[in-house]
């Protein structure tokens, strides 16, 4: 198992952690010695006139080699930070004996206890980190869910009661869709997914949208060569369509074209959105960077620096660019997600570029269609 | 006017959401008399289709694209007889937030019928929302001005005005084409639109897009002084002497 890295030593809890710690054992070795409240309170004035310096010597030094230190592996930044302790120890020995000569003192003494404090709060922090970092990444993951506009569920519903009487049947998809969709963003999403299931549940999400904004939405998916059985984090796609609607169609009464570009190269798995860019509309930017900047955090803490997002606008359009590893999940899982894959795929190609609503409103909706195909 | 027939407009740019408020207008239609005048998708359809099926009430909603809600409501008020507008909205809190202070009518998307015929028994009583409320609503800048010629509304798109001019109690709207009269404040226009006018003169705001260069002129008395040249339009702009900064500012500005 990799070992967590050093703390932050330019982390203001990390400081103040440490000088308590280290006072609060001088404290008691001053009370140890002293055998009773009044000496202890002389011994202690004394402990820490050394104490001081030696502390707030390490620090600093540490203080400054921190945004390095913290990249280390553990064990060479440990090794740095028991050197550091050792030569500070000798050098404000020397230092101390040249203005006052104690007889008494013993530099071994002096560095057994550096080092022995140091050891203490590096395995202290260790302890720490180990019990804090999962519960800190899956709060934070948690809290990053993507979250479906409130508008959009609203319209939605809106879309669904309009149906009603008019054509149930197509209401009854409609709330189909709705109910899956919902089932995805409330469900835990820590784990990756399949790539399949996620190009499943945008399919769901830009039907709603199609039922409500009719041929102004058109949407063009390129999926012939993505691979379905990629691992990815849950919801890496849908917000980022949710904003292309948002932002690309709903500004506009023209038609316009969101497109999805899927594929692997290299090892590494490509995710294209593009939408139209409309200037005008001053909430644009807000919502827009918060969502970006939630995958982005999202790909981080899953990938690290193997993934990255990208965005950029151009003339008239607007384009996110997401790079992920390609990873897969066991042969058996990779097979299921494959064939499901596969059908929706198929069913994909037969919709590119048809009009906007017929399709999610047959009887026997988009969904099912891969079901069948993994099942046959 | 209670046995009268209540006329109305639906304003949405979703198309299953206007069915779903006349199927909704429908089943008040038992209890109160009304008629469906029109539908329309944005603001700018819904004022084309008013001027020339009147409406005593407007059901629009507020985010849509060419012209929002609020925006379409401010121009109504130029209409004779302006119709009784009730915003609908699906959710958007700070929306909402200021109806209620304003206490502004509206309803929330889904509707449910009763609440539509509350509202609908309430408008022979309603007024319509002063055109200072609704522009405290706005959250962002008309796309048109709208001025009334002959009873008709006009709408002059904001990004084909050349200048604004204040002149006595009325502001000229100056396009390339021709100009128009505006009942307006110059000053309240200028934090309107912000930075796409610049102010030459005390009296007036020339729109930065149109500015093709300056010109030193000097009169017969050997003072001197700066002109606007325009694009579009042949006449040329002073600028006061206070505003002269502006010729270096917005120089510095094209020649980036």
């Amino acid at each position: 198992m990799k070992l967590p890295a050093v703390p932050d030593p330019r982390n203001l809890g990390t400081i103040l952690r440490t000088i308590v710690a280290v006072n609060a054992a001088a404290a008691l070795y001053a009370l140890a010695r002293a055998g009773g409240a009044a000496g202890a309170l002389v011994e202690w004035s004394r402990a820490t006139a050394v104490l001081e310096p030696y502390l707030f010597l390490v620090l600093a030094i540490l203080w400054a080699l921190g945004p390095w230190l913290v990249r280390q592996p553990f064990r060479l930044a440990a090794g740095i930070i028991a050197l550091v302790v050792v030569l500070v120890g000798i050098g404000l020995f020397a230092v101390m004996q040249y203005l006052d000569p104690q007889p008494a003192a013993n530099l071994l003494l002096w560095l057994v206890w550096g080092l022995v404090a140091a050891g203490g709060l590096l395995y202290f922090f260790q302890l720490r980190s180990r019990a804090l970092s999962p519960a800190i990444s899956e709060a934070r993951l948690q809290a990053l869910q993507a979250r479906i506009r409130p508008h959009f569920l609203f319209n939605s519903i809106n879309a669904v009661l309009s149906l009603m009487r008019s054509d149930p049947k197509r209401a009854e998809i409609a709330l189909q869709d709705l109910a899956d969709l919902f089932r995805v963003l409330m469900r835990d999403n820590r784990d990756l997914a399949p790539l399949a299931d996620e190009v499943e549940l945008c399919r769901q999400y830009l039907e709603l949208e199609q039922l409500r904004l009719g041929e102004r939405l058109q949407v063009d998916w390129n999926i012939k060569s993505m691979p379905p059985d990629a691992l990815v984090p849950p919801l890496m796609l849908q917000p980022l369509l949710e904003n292309a609607v948002y932002h690309g169609i709903e500004p506009s009464s023209a038609i316009g074209v969101v497109s999805i570009n899927l594929f692997l190269t290299r090892g590494e798995v490509h995710a294209i959105l593009r939408n139209p860019y409309r200037a005008e509309g001053g909430s644009h930017h807000s919502g827009n960077k918060m969502a970006l900047a939630n995958i982005r955090e999202r790909l981080a803490l899953h990938y690290d620096a193997e993934a990255s997002l990208e965005s950029r606008v151009t003339k008239d359009s607007y384009e996110v660019h997401i790079r992920v590893p390609y990873r897969t999940a066991g042969p058996d899982r990779a097979a299921d997600a494959h064939a499901r894959a596969q059908g929706a795929s198929h069913a994909s190609h037969r919709e590119v570029g048809r009009g906007s609503f017929e399709r999610g409103l047959l009887p026997k909706g988009l969904r099912l269609v891969p079901r069948e195909v993994a099942h046959g | 006017m209670a046995e009268s027939l209540l006329r109305v407009l639906v304003v949405d740019d979703e198309a299953p959401a206007r069915r779903r408020l006349r199927d909704l207008l429908d089943d008040c239609s038992a209890a109160l008399p009304l008629a469906v005048v029109g539908e329309a998708q944005h603001g700018r359809e819904a004022l084309d289709l008013l001027q020339s099926a009147p409406a005593d009430l407007v059901l629009t909603d507020i985010h849509m694209p060419d012209m929002d809600g609020i925006e379409f409501a401010r121009h109504l008020l130029k209409f004779p007889h302006p119709p009784v507008v009730i915003f609908t909205t699906a959710f958007h809190e700070h929306a909402v937030q200021a109806f209620e202070v304003n206490a502004i009518d509206y309803l929330m998307k889904p509707v449910r019928v009763q609440r539509l015929l509350g509202a609908l028994q309430k408008v022979p009583r309603l007024k319509p929302v002063s055109a200072e409320k609704l522009s405290q609503l706005a959250s962002c800048a008309r796309r048109f001005l709208s001025v009334t010629e002959r009873s008709r509304v006009v709408l002059v798109p904001i990004d084909e005005i050349v200048y604004l001019k204040a002149e006595l109690k009325y502001i000229t709207i100056r396009t390339a084409q021709r100009e128009y009269l505006l009942e307006e404040s110059l000053t309240k226009l200028e934090a309107e639109f912000g930075s796409r006018f610049i102010r030459v003169h005390r009296n007036c705001l020339v729109a930065r897009s149109f500015i093709r260069g300056f010109e030193r002129r000097v009169n017969d008395d050997g003072d001197s002084h700066w002109e606007v040249l325009l694009t579009g339009v042949e006449e040329t702009l002073p600028v006061s002497r206070r505003q002269q900064f502006i010729v270096r500012d917005v120089g510095r500005e094209t020649a980036a």
